[in-house]
């Protein structure tokens, strides 16, 4: 199954990246963007048939490893669910 | 203090990591400035010789894939190294090692990017917070250190209730501050929350800092304001073990 799973910094924390890209495109003329926040996009290829199994384990390894659940919250779509 | 403890030579490892990158200046540091052994410990170990103390060294363990040490955090090696830290013994992280210790859940919090989107590879003075712990026995309250940091994400991070806990429970070792010893905003580099350059677990056994105190060991090296940092760990150690750990071969 094709996952994807987006991790994103929490509302609380700062996004120096975001901020730098957001006046970036003020420079550029875009001042109608107000806010930036970057994340990551992690696509996985996983093995099972079951989606709600699936589902479960990349929970797990997401809480451990893919994000710092201090720092950030993730998302998980399965199959563009 | 019994006297015949203070002599003896403490035993250190310190954790290789591939992309570790300040591990043999943390030997070197040990060995030659400070008289102790010490030896690299290959991240894929799974037992540790007998140690009285881990250094978890500076670098880009795992090239800080995803973020700053936690791959590293998986390592086999770490089991071990949580054990050790949760049997008292002395562990310190310095840089990405504070970063790997915070991801495996030693210390509290996390280390976020610079806020000015730079590397930064400079020196910062200190402000020691605390003489009272294992790390800064030989040092005194609001004595200012010299030592440089070298990181991209030193940001120290904490919600706002754990950081309260955090600052109540006397956990700040160490904060960014001017040559005078004021914290002030300016001389924060990296905007650390609360100026944080450096912190202890509730225990006190395990340190973590961004700041590089093995690279100024010797007045050769700049300056050896690094070393009572070691020295203190050293004396807290063979204070407290005067007995050396059983040599295995």
């Amino acid at each position: 199954m094709k996952v994807t799973v987006i991790v994103r910094l929490k509302p609380a924390i700062l996004d120096p990246q975001g901020k730098t890209i957001q006046h970036s495109l003020e420079q550029m003329g875009f001042s109608e963007v107000k806010d930036v926040r970057i994340g990551k996009i992690i696509e996985l290829n996983v093995e099972g048939e079951d989606e709600p199994t699936v589902r479960a384990r990349v929970e797990e390894f997401s809480h451990k490893l893919l994000a710092n659940p201090l720092m950030e919250s993730f998302e998980i779509a399965v199959d563009g669910r | 203090m019994g006297a015949e403890g203070i002599n003896r030579i403490t035993r250190w490892g310190v954790v290789v990591f591939p992309g570790s990158n300040c591990d043999h200046d943390a030997v070197i540091a040990l060995q030659q400035f400070c008289g102790q052994e010490a030896e690299e410990i290959w991240h894929c170990s799974e037992t540790l010789p007998e140690l009285d103390g881990i250094v978890l060294p500076g670098g880009f363990s795992y090239g800080d894939y995803l973020r700053s040490g936690a791959v590293a955090r998986f390592a086999p090696v770490m089991n071990e190294v949580v054990n050790f830290a949760e049997s008292g013994k002395v562990v310190m992280g310095i840089c990405n090692g504070f970063q790997i210790l915070t991801e495996c859940g030693l210390l509290p919090g996390a280390l976020g990017r610079n806020v000015g989107l730079r590397f930064i590879c400079r020196e910062v003075y200190l402000r020691v917070e605390r003489s009272d712990t294992i790390f800064t026995k030989q040092l005194e309250v609001g004595q200012v250190l010299k030592i440089p940091i070298a990181h991209n994400e030193g940001n120290y991070y904490l919600p706002p209730a754990e950081l309260e806990e955090l600052e109540a429970n006397g956990q700040v070792v160490f904060r960014y501050c001017d040559r005078m010893g004021r914290v002030t905003p300016e001389s924060n580099p990296n905007g650390a929350l609360n100026n944080i350059a450096g912190i202890i677990n509730r225990a006190g056994n395990v340190l973590g800092m961004m700041p590089h105190p093995e690279r100024r060991c010797d007045a050769l090296l700049g300056s050896p304001d690094g070393r009572g940092i070691f020295s203190s760990a050293i004396h807290h150690i063979t204070e407290n073990w005067p007995c050396p750990a059983a040599r295995r071969k």
